[in-house]
Formats: structure tokens, sequence, C-alpha cells
């Protein structure tokens, strides 16, 4: 099932594996979309919804699974939180109107989304799934809303189709079959994005499609090596290998340690998390291989309590002139985020701004003419230096397959164009010697281990090697070191994370890669196609984290004796004889029924029921924060959580970007009818993101030349336009509007919402004003909002009108 | 020497266009400055300059959308209708690997080709007063690759090899998806196969003949005129006579227009 992901346009490689699938195995597949796509038009069953309503759809797949018995027992018992007792004076959307208990001033107090103990400090369970506060019941009840009735009364589909969709899907509830869900941005970009994607996780998880071959959820990647970034902490909240960013009220390791490992009494469970502590030790020791760790933690930045870092937030310091500077290093904001027209605002702000890319971006030139602004206004020092392309560069990308294979070379990139590490070693070198004039704190940098490009005695910079960067990550031995008899000299590789240490005597830099290298060998560039399972695994292609296992949670893929629910595609199986698993990489060597399956959790259970989230333990249906209709399953029309910047106005401390003529902090309310039509964003197989590097193409710019909204034939009707006429859209944040192009088309039909009709429109969000070809920024739109939880921006559903430009 | 053909097997092709690229790039074709079509399709046509398009349409079957893609460049005919309209030695060749390739050293310009293909392929450039089109990538072929648009292709849809292999493939798949092969004339062979799907007639599919033949004219053409002028004629003559054909028979065999396949409506 594809869902909240337009695959066959922007993963077009990941179709060659769909159709095999359809091919070999006669698998079927499902596209669930507000408009029919390309990969719509390539499915065996497509299915409406209005942007927006995922939940209501999943929901009703879900109640349909329960009220069904579309179940695998035996996997949800075992291995979920099924049978968890939960804290009885936990309540849910059932019984408080559409939110959860502890809800106080726009955050839950938590305190009732708990487990019942037993005197072990384990999980009480109920394996008959009938107490009525196990998680099973609590779900199954919340669920029960769910009705296709409703469900299609809130996603404007058709019942009959979305019948079709839940019996075929659910049927995949047999032990031995399965189903997967690849999902991108259509899912994420939401006030509820991560609620999207835990609904997708519950399903799975009843049907007993986690850790199966065909199972699981296949996050589709926007960018070929996000996964990779997200490995490596491109993000505010995590360090390398999913550590966390250090808090203000953690001021040391110890506390640090403390708050981050969590601990399990039950012997059954890995909770492999338990091992926190080696693996922060050896990330501190590849920034800082001198200093001893407490003094390491001291140099770690540390985030305020409570205070996001995200790009939203960013942005809004920005616009208050709070930041002083900015590096952009292969991104464009100023046509990537949204309420763009702010962003370019708030660049403005800055002192100076250093863009590193390939062309010169919408951001890097926002103070030009082409940016609509007088460049005599604007006092940022802008730096655009030229970055070298993947074609250019020596390295490894990580896929959303957790494969991290290498890339070589082919040519040197152009002119003064430099890879991002050649550029960043010279900057941490220039970083170090103006710190040895003094400056704030300047330990961490000076202290910094950067065995990389030293300079030479010319004063020229030797180019890095990016082969001892991957060293670095998989991690060395700081000390000869015996493990089970055998001896490991000093600056050996570390075998795997098995040998990480707690006292500082290992480094690594990101422990999930500990493994990847070899004292022989580089394993990303290993490129073997064999595969003697025929399952797809390619143990000899690249590498995998961790420790190349190809499935992660596969003891989820067997029952508790170690027999594969699947006998025709096993993924692992337990050898008797030989008392060894056999097949994948298995998720930790224990013979079968010792140990819980999902190890990365402290109790061990894949989690129906999830007290992590910010916005509560079972999704919920709320409405965009843009939306006209009213929500059908509470009075909560949106999330309560979330944050709201026009609830600063109103308080009076948003002036600041008030005052700048923008309102971007403004959203349309459900009865404004000056925005009546539903619009989203996204991207078309042409196009690459904000448009950097296809809009420059020629014979890219020569299939997509101009920025278009596509509408249905009925809005066009209404609105009297035709197909290739100039519009304008306007919403409640952009009263001028965005002229573009209309591609009126019958992928596009209106929805049906209790009687009413409601219009849907989309655009690309792949132009701006620099390159070849020059378009409409679409982001000038949209809401500046994000998810309760990850603050990813609401790109996928707001409010405008369209209006022909006459003349 | 192997005879080959190119296999496009439409029910997995997600219109990604990567062999409309692919193809640009391996011959060296310059963009064209398009603007919005309304639709996908751009550029809106096959051109001097774009040898192979994807088609899209948008049709209505029973109240449900079908978004229809297809890949549309030479079909590299047995019998080439071009070659043999062709005056000028050279200028169109059949290959024994079965494409049909063009050669702007030879070509005159005389649009002859133009006028006699059953699938509208060939295009003209006034400038280089000369015709271009698809080749089956002959440069590539004959080296032991396949043609640039099939290496690129990323879902199957695309694919090169032998005419028995490539004919198997068809049939099985066509048999598979409840489809059918095109053309499926045993009187008028081509190196190009389609496996159209089922549920959709073919006349849906825009610009795409529904019965390739080899044209009246062509054969009127070949037979009657074309040894005498080559023998006889030659020169400015020829060309006039030529002229005075090609006006004729192009009114007549223009089929009417779907109204634009281009828009989107």
């Amino acid at each position: 099932m594809i869902i909240g992901s337009n695959a066959a346009e922007n993963h077009p490689i990941s179709f060659k594996w769909v159709n095999e699938a359809r091919e070999k195995r006669g698998a079927k597949l499902i596209n669930v979309d507000p408009r029919f796509t390309r990969t719509s038009a390539t499915a065996d069953l497509y299915a409406r919804l209005r942007s927006g309503t995922d939940i209501a759809f999943i929901g009703g797949m879900i109640n349909y699974a329960l009220q069904n018995g579309r179940i695998q027992w035996d996997y949800v018992r075992d291995y979920t939180n099924a049978a968890f007792l939960v804290d009885p004076s936990f309540k849910g959307p059932v019984n408080l109107d559409g939110v959860f208990s502890g809800l106080n001033g726009g955050k839950y107090n938590k305190s009732t989304w708990a487990y019942q103990l037993d005197e072990d400090g384990n999980p009480k369970k109920d394996p008959s799934l009938n107490d009525p506060n196990c998680v099973f019941q609590l779900l199954k009840r919340h669920y029960a809303r769910y009705t296709i009735e409703k469900v299609c009364s809130m996603t404007g589909g058709d019942p009959e189709v979305y019948n079709q969709v839940y019996d075929l899907y659910t049927s995949t509830c047999k032990p031995e079959k399965s189903a997967t869900i690849m999902y991108a941005m259509g899912s994420t970009q939401h006030t509820y994005g991560s609620q999207n994607v835990r609904i997708y996780a519950v399903l799975q998880l009843l049907l007993g499609n986690i850790g199966v071959a065909g199972g699981g959820i296949n996050a589709l990647r926007g960018e070929s090596n996000v996964q990779g970034s997200t490995d490596h902490a491109a993000l505010f909240h995590i360090l390398p290998g999913y550590l966390k960013t250090p808090k203000a009220s953690l001021q040391t390791y110890a506390e640090y340690l403390e708050a981050n490992t969590p601990k399990s009494n039950d012997k059954m469970s890995a909770n492999w998390w338990g091992n926190y502590p080696k693996y922060a030790a050896s990330l501190l020791k590849a920034f800082w291989r001198d200093v001893d760790l407490e003094e390491a933690y001291r140099y770690m930045p540390k985030i305020d309590d409570g205070v996001n870092y995200s790009t939203i937030p960013i942005i809004e310091q920005m616009a208050r002139g709070n930041i002083q500077g900015l590096f952009c290093w292969g991104q464009n904001p100023a046509v990537g985020c949204p309420s763009a027209r702010l962003v370019r605002r708030a660049l403005a702000k800055l002192d100076w701004l250093v863009a590193v890319d390939l062309w010169e971006t919408e951001t890097a030139s926002f103070w030009q003419k082409d940016a609509g602004v007088d460049p005599s206004d604007i006092k940022t020092e802008v730096f655009l230096l030229p970055a070298a392309a993947s074609m250019e560069k020596e390295g490894s990308i990580s896929n959303s397959g957790r494969w991290a294979q290498w890339r070589y070379k082919a040519v040197d990139p152009p002119g003064q164009a430099r890879d991002d590490l050649a550029i960043m070693t010279e900057l941490v070198y220039r970083l170090k010697d103006l710190y040895k004039a003094g400056g704030a704190f300047p330990k961490p940098i000076l202290n910094l281990t950067w065995d990389y490009g030293k300079k030479g005695l010319d004063g020229s910079f030797h180019h890095p090697s990016v082969h001892e960067v991957a060293k670095e990550i998989n991690g060395f031995f700081l000390k000869d070191t015996e493990v089970k008899g055998k001896l490991y000299k000093a600056g050996q590789m570390v075998p795997s994370f098995a040998y990480l240490k707690e006292d500082g005597s290992t480094c690594s830099g990101n422990w999930l890669y500990c493994n990847s290298i070899s004292d022989t060998e580089n394993k990303l560039m290993r490129r073997s196609t064999s595969d003697p399972t025929g399952l797809g695994f390619y143990h000899n292609w690249s590498w995998c984290w961790p420790v190349n296992r190809r499935i992660i949670y596969n003891r989820a893929s067997v029952d508790k004796k170690g027999r594969p629910w699947a006998k025709d595609k096993p993924v692992i199986w337990w050898d008797a004889l030989t008392k060894k698993w056999k097949g994948d990489v298995p998720d930790g060597g224990w013979a079968p029924g010792t140990k819980y399956p999902f190890i990365m959790l402290p109790h061990g259970h894949a989690r129906l029921f999830a007290p992590g989230l910010a916005d509560g333990p079972f999704p919920e249906h709320y409405e965009p924060l843009e939306s006209q209709i009213k929500n059908f399953m509470s009075s909560q029309q949106v999330s309560p959580v979330i944050m709201r910047w026009d609830k600063e106005i109103q308080k009076g401390v948003c002036d600041p970007m008030l005052a700048e003529g923008c309102c971007a902090c403004t959203y349309g309310s459900p009865d404004a009818e000056k925005f009546p039509i539903i619009c989203t964003t996204y991207r078309i197989t042409e196009h690459w993101q904000a448009g950097q590097m296809t809009r420059w193409l020629p014979w890219l710019a020569e299939l997509v030349p101009n920025m278009f909204v596509e509408m249905s034939e009925e809005l066009a009707k209404e609105k009297g336009v035709k197909s290739g006429d100039k519009v304008k859209v306007t919403s409640i944040r952009n009263l001028e509007g965005i002229e573009v192009y209309a591609m009126v088309t019958k992928r596009f039909k209106p929805f049906q919402i209790n009687g009413k009709i409601h219009h849907q429109a989309g655009m690309l969000w792949h132009f701006g004003y620099k390159g070849r070809a020059t378009g409409s920024i679409a982001n000038d739109l949209t809401p500046f909002v994000g998810d309760a939880n990850t603050m990813i921006p609401e790109y996928k559903a707001f409010l405008v009108d369209i209006n022909k430009v006459r003349g | 020497m192997a005879e080959y053909i190119k296999l496009i097997d439409i029910t997995k092709c997600t219109g990604c266009r990567a062999c409309q690229v692919a193809c640009k790039q391996w011959n060296g074709l310059p963009a064209e400055n398009t603007t919005f079509t309304g639709s996908y399709q751009n550029p809106p046509d096959l051109s001097y300059n774009t040898w192979t398009l994807i088609r899209f349409d948008e049709i209505d079957v029973e109240g449900n959308i079908k978004w229809l893609m297809r890949h549309d460049a030479c079909m590299h005919c047995e019998d080439p209708a071009c070659v043999k309209v062709c005056p000028s030695p050279g200028a169109l060749v059949k290959t024994p690997e079965g494409a049909v390739v063009h050669n702007p050293k030879y070509c005159i310009g005389c649009k002859a080709c133009m006028i006699a293909c059953p699938f509208n392929v060939p295009r003209y450039s006034p400038e280089k007063d000369e015709i271009a089109k698809c080749t089956l990538c002959y440069d590539r072929i004959t080296d032991g690759k396949r043609p640039a648009c099939v290496t690129a292709c990323p879902t199957g849809c695309l694919d090169f090899g032998p005419k028995d292999k490539m004919i198997k493939k068809a049939r099985a798949r066509a048999e598979e998806v409840g489809g059918y092969i095109y053309p499926n004339n045993p009187k008028y062979e081509t190196h190009v196969l389609y496996v159209l799907p089922k549920g959709v007639d073919m006349k849906a599919y825009s610009h795409l003949n529904p019965d390739p033949k080899m044209p009246a004219t062509v054969l009127w053409w070949k037979n009657l005129f074309k040894p005498f002028t080559l023998l006889g004629m030659g020169g400015v003559a020829g060309l006039a006579a030529l002229h005075y054909l090609i006006k004729g028979p192009h009114e007549v065999e223009e089929k009417p227009s779907k109204g634009g396949d281009a828009d989107g409506e």
C-alpha cells in the first residue's frame, strides 16, 4: 500500500521492486491519495481521501480488522504490548471528547499514560486480552468509533472502494502473508504527521507485518541520503546513532547517562538501550580524544529544556533578529520552508549568510532584484561557496533500507567547487587558529580531534581522506584491549558495537555503523549480487546497519520456538542441531523464546499504545489547522498540543514578524469563506526538492518549464478557468497571492463531505526565481505551523483561493 | 547478425520520462524552449530534437479515471515505408539488426518519409533542411549495448533483445495481464512492440495508429515512379515530381486530430 507517497513519480527506482513483487509474487498494489497520480495509474486499487484524513482512513481499517478478526493473534499477544495493563485513570478520546487525560495548557501531563506495574517494576499483563484496561481493549474501544460511514464522511471517499481496500489489506493477517506500507511526506507533513506514521505501525502490528519478509513500514526519504543524515544527526535533538542531545538541566555526564539509559527488570527484555553509556562514551571520544569523558561532556552544546530548535522556530528567531549568522548547506529555505516570504525577510535580519551549494540558490540570492527586493536595503553579507556534486566526490550514502553504500568520484568538481568535507576541514582549522587568539569557551574547538586534511607547511590544506572519516565512524580501540581472549591493539577497528566500552577506551563516531569497516575491508564497498535465499537480502552488497542485519526486529518473524511464520519466505530460523540462527543476521543470537523480539524498547514489546508521543498514545483524527470541515470525531477541532503562532499574536508578542508586513503566523479559520479550497503541495519526478538541482538543467527544465496548480474540471468550471490560463492563488498569509498556470485535470475530483462539495487543488513546490525554469514559490502560501512531535511543517493541507488572472 | 526488438510493456510504465531524457543525452539533442502545455506531456510533440516522447492521455472508463502514458518513438518497421519512399540513397537505411536509421549526410529534406510513415514519426528541421528520428540507438546496439531509453527505464517497462525472445516475452506478458500486443498485424511487422493493458481501447492512446499498414501511395510511388526517378530523372525534375506526390497523399493520409492530446481537459 502506497499512502502519503507518490512513489512512481518521486521514487521511480522503487517501482522496479514494486513491479517485481507484482510479477513474481502476484502482489497487489493499493494507492491512497487525494489526487490520481502516476502511482495511482499503475495501482490495482485506488482509494481517494481528502488531504489530512489519513488517520480516519487507517482508523477505519483498524476497526475493520478488529471487527472481522483480521488479527495475527499470537503475534499481537506475545510481541506487542496488547496484553499490558494500563493505569485505570488513563482516559482517551472515547471518554474525553477527542483528547487524552492530562491535557493542561496546550500540553499533556502524561502521568496517567502508564502501565500497571508488578512488584518487580514490570508491566502487568493479561494474555487473554480481556481485561478492560489492557491495551488491546483500549485500542478496540478507541477505533470502534471509526465506522466506515463516519470515516467516509470525513475523508470524502467511497465506502465500497474502502471496503475493498480494507478487505484486501487486512487479508495479510495470516501468518504466512505480509504487506508493506510505503509512505513519504504526504504522511508526515501534517500537524499530526507523527501520528499518521504511528497508525501505520499499529495496523502493521495487528496484522503481524513487522520484522517479516515483505512487511514493515517504508519511509521513502525525500533525498537519497536522508537516512544517512539522520543516522549522523543532522537534526537538533539527536547526536549520531540516535543518542540524545544534552539538555541544560543535565549538567554532569552522570546525570546525562542516568536520564537516557532505560532500565528493565525483566530478564526476557534485552533492553538494548541499556548499552547507552558505551555508545555515548565512544562518541565523546571520537569528538575529543585527549580529554576525559566528564570534560568532553562539558564541551557538548546543551539545549534549553522544552525549547524547540527545528527549522520553524529558528526562522522565527531569525525574524526577530536573534540570530547573527547562518550556514545554509545544500538547503534552500527561501523556497522550501513554510511561509517562505517570511524566511526571505528573516534572512535579511542576519549579519552574514553562507550558502554552500551547486548553484546560486534563491536563498543565496534573497538580496537580489530577482527576489523582488531592493539590494541596497539588505545589510546581510552573503557568501556563496560552490560545492561538489555527488559524482564529484567520494563517500557513502545510506538509503532508507539502511544500506550504507560507498560511492566513488567520477569527475573533478568544476572551477573552485569543493566537496563538503574539504570545506568543513578548512573551516575547522581556521576556527582553531582564530580561537588560539582567544574567544569565549575556546577549549571545545581547540581540543576537537580532527585527524583529517592536515595543514601543510606552505599553509595549504591537504585534501582530507574520507576513508579516515569512515574509520572513525566505525570506531577503533584507543588502547590495547583484550576481549574474549583476543588482543586488539590500539588503533585497530572495533569489530562491532558489542565491543564498545563505557570507560572511554574505544571511540566510535556512530555506534550503529560499528562493524562497517574492518582492519582489512570497507564493507560499504561490497558489490556481490549473490542472494542465496532469493529474498533480496544481498548480504554482500554494501553493508546495512546494524551489523549487516537486513530486516530489523527479525525475531518477530518467527514464533516462540524459532519457526518462521511464513514457511516460504523465512527471514531467520533456529537450527536446533547447531543451536544457531540461520538466514539473516538475527536481532541478537539468544535462543528462541528467551528474549522478546523488540529489543530496542525497554519492555521488549512493540507499542500499540505509545506513551512517548506528545499528542497521545493512540492516533486520533484531528482536522488540519486550516480546515473548513468540522471534526466529526469530537469537538476537538485540531490537535490540542501543536505550537501555534496565532496565539502569540493574540498575546501581542508576535509583532516583530507582523511589523515586517508578513502575516505568516495567521491561519484561516473554519468559517473563512474567503479561502474555500483545500490545497496541498508536492513534487513531481522531473524536478528535485526546491529545484536548485534541476531547474538549471535544460533537459529537465524542458520537461516541466513552468509552475502550475492542478485543479478539477468542476472547480475550473466554477471559477471560469481553462487549462493553460494564468491564475492567482492566495492564502490568508499572502493576499497578493502567487501567479501560476492552471492545469485542469480529471485527476482531481471534488470531495463530497456531509452533503457539501469541497474542492481540493495541488501545487508543485519546486519553483523559485533562479534558474533556467523559474516560477512562483508555493511556500509563499503555506502555514507556519508544524507537527506536535517533530515540528515538520504542515505543507500538505491548507486553505487557498484560486482566481483567473484577468486581461 | 541477430534481429532485435524493443519491447514496451505499457502496464509497467509510470511516465517518469527517464527514457525521454536519456534519449536526448545519448543523442546529444538540445532542450527545446518549452512552455506550459496544460499537460505533463512536454515538449508537446516529437520534433527534430525530440526523438522519444511520453504521451499522456486522461480518459474516463465507466466513471473511473485512467491516466495513460505511452513511450512514443520510431517503430522501426520491418518493411519501412520511409525507406521505400526515400529518393536519396543512404539517407534512410534499414539495418540487419532491424533499426531504421537516418543519415543527415544524404538527407535532401524532401519530407517524403514524413508523409509515408504510418506512425507519424520523422520530423523536419527547416534550418537544417533534414529530418531526424529515433535510430534505435544503432550506435549502441551494434556495440553490444541496449538503447539509451531501455537502459534508463527504472520500472522494467522497456526491454530490448533478440526478436524471438522479445516476441515470446510480449505474448507471455499480454496473456498474464489480459492485455494485447500492438501492432498485431502479421502483414506489418515492426521492431518495436507494445504490450497494452486490458480494459483500454487502443484508440484512447493519442497518436497511436490503430491499423498501421504500408500506405497505398507508397506502393504506388515505389513500384511505378521511384525506380524511374532514380535511374533517369534525378535532380530538379525528380524533386519536383516528388513535391507533387507529397502534396496529394499528405491530406489523404492525415488522420483527424483527437483535439489535442496535450490538452489536460
